[in-house]
């Protein structure tokens, strides 16, 4: 009997995406070696041709639901993964593609496309969560490529991924960045959105834009209520949550709210 | 037997940093960083901030230029000597893996650093902290070696901040104790002259190094009165012996529903705190499971994971861990402790995105916490 143990085979799979959150597993440069020797890529197509069939023990999912045929191989996708991992703010929340949820996508399709009768498309944009059973979800447009790695190495040891889901201020205050929103008035969405980047905008002068979407007991109507107390309008406020987690529902409702408020 | 008051100029200041280089601290002082004036190291007198003051609000903090050049005419900024001596981020040891597992553990070294400008709040603040992290069964020993190796010149302040509330948390506006050098600014035409008072051993001898004149008579009574005036000039207050009453009456208050609407639980309040202690420890190891550290980083009971436990979190609403914070600060401290773990420097205030107000809480849950709540333990607090 060989006492070499088998390496977990791991697949990256895309949906509706831009591509950047599997470039952050490309980028991981040292630690992508670590990572081939730890475990076996079957299957990633944007790294290599060689792509082996599954059953695998983890998937990587990036990307959203947005056509008939991604929905029913997110089912196919899902049945081959021991371990189901979305990846990105479009496998978590529907990515910055989920506006259309919002508004006629039939409209836009007609607007963009010469012959839109070629396309066939689902109306709105909805995360890997929504279809099948997601074994954790990592956050970020793009994923932070060390998160990645935490979670790969977490995963392979038998621990739970040390990944906060509180919110960005407090990365912030560790870095000893001043508060834009206290100290300049400067609207930031820091005090509801998920830690994970290190506190990255804020450290060089502008509000947080939500990449890592709502932390864990995000109280979006609150800071909007703060935000209106900086001056800033309902279309702006709507703005500042619409963007790359617009589909999260905490942000989502208070983008709705404020609309009609 | 009375101690020897001195004069310093505002150029004794140079010489005063030179001295304590001498001795080995690294100096630190208040300097302008971005929109606020934080602990920095300070190279030399130059970089002090002067001339710039800065107003508070809830929610709000601002730099604004002053009238003159006072190099301590500021107040408390977003952080405190907490970020130095209880720093956010440390590894507690360092495993590695080669055929056995080899332990790692340094002892922290003592780190001499000379603090120029606390005020009297953020003394009461090291205070608090020796007594939780020096004073029990268990010694923190990174807090040790940095307390240890740190000298503290006090700024007494002579005005107050609009979030301050030192005077009735009895903790300043000036410093009484837990110095090694006190020093009062006079603030002159163009620049300071100061009355410095030594609180300690190694004060008196810096003091007598810098062969400072003495203190003109009167100064020492111009310093009371104007740190007295600064504490009546305070619109802010808590009354810490009261406290813990009122919050034991109050657990089922509706006003806590109130302020978890305004919660952002983000956080803020206990980064900002200069007395928030608590810590989480995090592990992170290699890929090929070779080497591990194990890390201590600054938590916030205002986190979800902060009371998990095997099954899931016990506070589970912003709710539950506003009252928490605010408890522990005001009446559970001082049961554990004997001192509350509020020293009234405001800076929860000004530093809460959504502008909640400690002192206003406490006022809201005072006015109406008669026989209408029920008293003792609810066992449906969330």
């Amino acid at each position: 009997m060989s006492s070499e143990p088998t390496r977990p085979r791991i697949a990256v799979f895309k949906f509706a995406s831009c591509d950047g959150c599997q470039l952050s597993l490309l980028d991981l440069e040292d630690d992508l070696l670590a990572i081939a020797g730890a475990v076996e890529i079957a299957y990633f197509p944007e790294a290599s041709r060689r792509m082996l069939k599954g059953p695998y023990d983890i998937a990587l999912v990036e990307g959203s639901i947005t056509t008939h045929h991604d929905a029913n191989l997110i089912q196919k996708v899902r049945r081959s993964a021991r371990t189901l991992i979305s990846i990105g703010a479009c496998a978590t929340s529907g990515g910055i593609q989920a506006l259309r949820n919002f508004a006629d996508s039939g409209e836009y399709v007609r607007m963009v496309y010469a012959k839109p009768d070629f396309i066939s498309t689902l109306r709105m944009s909805t995360p890997i969560g929504e279809h099948v059973p997601v074994d954790f979800e990592l956050r970020g447009c793009p994923i932070q490529k060390n998160h990645l790695v935490e979670l790969i190495t977490a995963t392979l040891a038998g621990r739970k991924p040390a990944i906060p889901t509180s919110s960005v201020c407090l990365e912030c205050k560790r870095r000893s960045n001043v508060c834009l929103m206290v100290a300049a008035g400067t609207p930031c969405l820091g005090p509801v959105t998920q830690a994970g980047c290190g506190a990255l905008c804020p450290a060089y002068g502008r509000g947080c834009y939500g990449c890592f979407g709502p932390m864990e007991s995000a109280n979006a109507p609150s800071l909007a209520e703060r935000f209106t107390i900086l001056g800033a309008q309902p279309p702006e406020i709507e703005r500042a949550f619409r963007t790359y987690n617009a589909w999260a529902w905490q942000f989502r409702k208070v983008s709705e709210e404020v609309r009609t408020s | 037997m009375r101690k020897k008051q001195y004069r310093l100029h505002q150029s004794d200041l140079s010489s005063l940093l030179e001295n304590l280089r001498r001795r080995g601290y690294q100096p630190y002082g208040p300097q302008r960083r971005d929109h606020a004036i934080e602990w920095l190291p300070l190279d030399g007198i130059h970089q002090l901030p002067a001339g710039w003051t800065t107003t508070t609000a809830p929610a709000t903090y601002r730099m604004q230029e002053r009238s003159d050049q006072a190099l301590f005419g500021y107040w408390t900024g977003p952080d405190s000597l907490k970020k130095l001596l209880h720093p956010p981020e440390a590894c507690l040891l360092k495993a590695e893996y080669n055929g056995g597992v080899r332990f790692v553990r340094q002892a922290p070294a003592e780190v001499k650093r000379a603090f120029i400008g606390v005020r009297a709040c953020d003394l009461a603040a090291v205070a608090a902290l020796d007594r939780v992290l020096l004073s029990d069964r268990w010694v923190d020993d990174i807090y040790q070696a940095n307390r240890n190796g740190a000298l503290l010149i006090a700024v007494n302040c002579t005005s107050s901040a609009p979030t301050c509330f030192c005077a009735s948390m009895g903790s300043g506006p000036r410093a009484r104790s837990g110095y090694d050098i006190a020093l009062t600014e006079r603030v002159g035409d163009g620049s300071s002259e100061f009355l410095a008072e030594p609180g300690s051993e190694a004060g008196a001898s810096i003091l007598e190094e810098l062969t400072a004149l003495a203190a003109p008579a009167g100064w020492e009574k111009e310093a009371e009165e104007s740190c007295q005036s600064a504490a009546a000039a305070q619109t802010r207050a808590v009354d810490a012996s009261s406290a813990p009453a009122v919050i034991d009456r109050t657990f089922d208050h509706p006003r806590w529903d109130q302020t978890a609407r305004r919660c952002l639980a983000c956080g803020n309040c206990t980064s900002v705190c200069p007395t928030c202690f608590c810590v989480n420890i995090e592990e992170r190891n290699a890929l090929d499971l070779r080497s591990a550290e194990r890390l201590r980083v600054w938590d916030s009971c205002f986190t979800q994971a902060f009371t998990y436990i095997h099954g899931g979190s016990i506070r589970t609403t912003p709710k539950s861990r506003y009252r928490q914070w605010l408890s522990h600060k005001l009446a559970r401290w001082q049961e554990q402790f004997g001192m509350p773990g509020c020293t009234g420097c405001g800076r929860c205030i000004a530093w809460c995105p959504a502008g909640i107000d400690i002192t206003e809480e406490m006022a809201a849950l005072e006015a109406s916490s008669g026989s209408t709540y029920p008293t003792g333990v609810s066992t449906h607090g969330n």
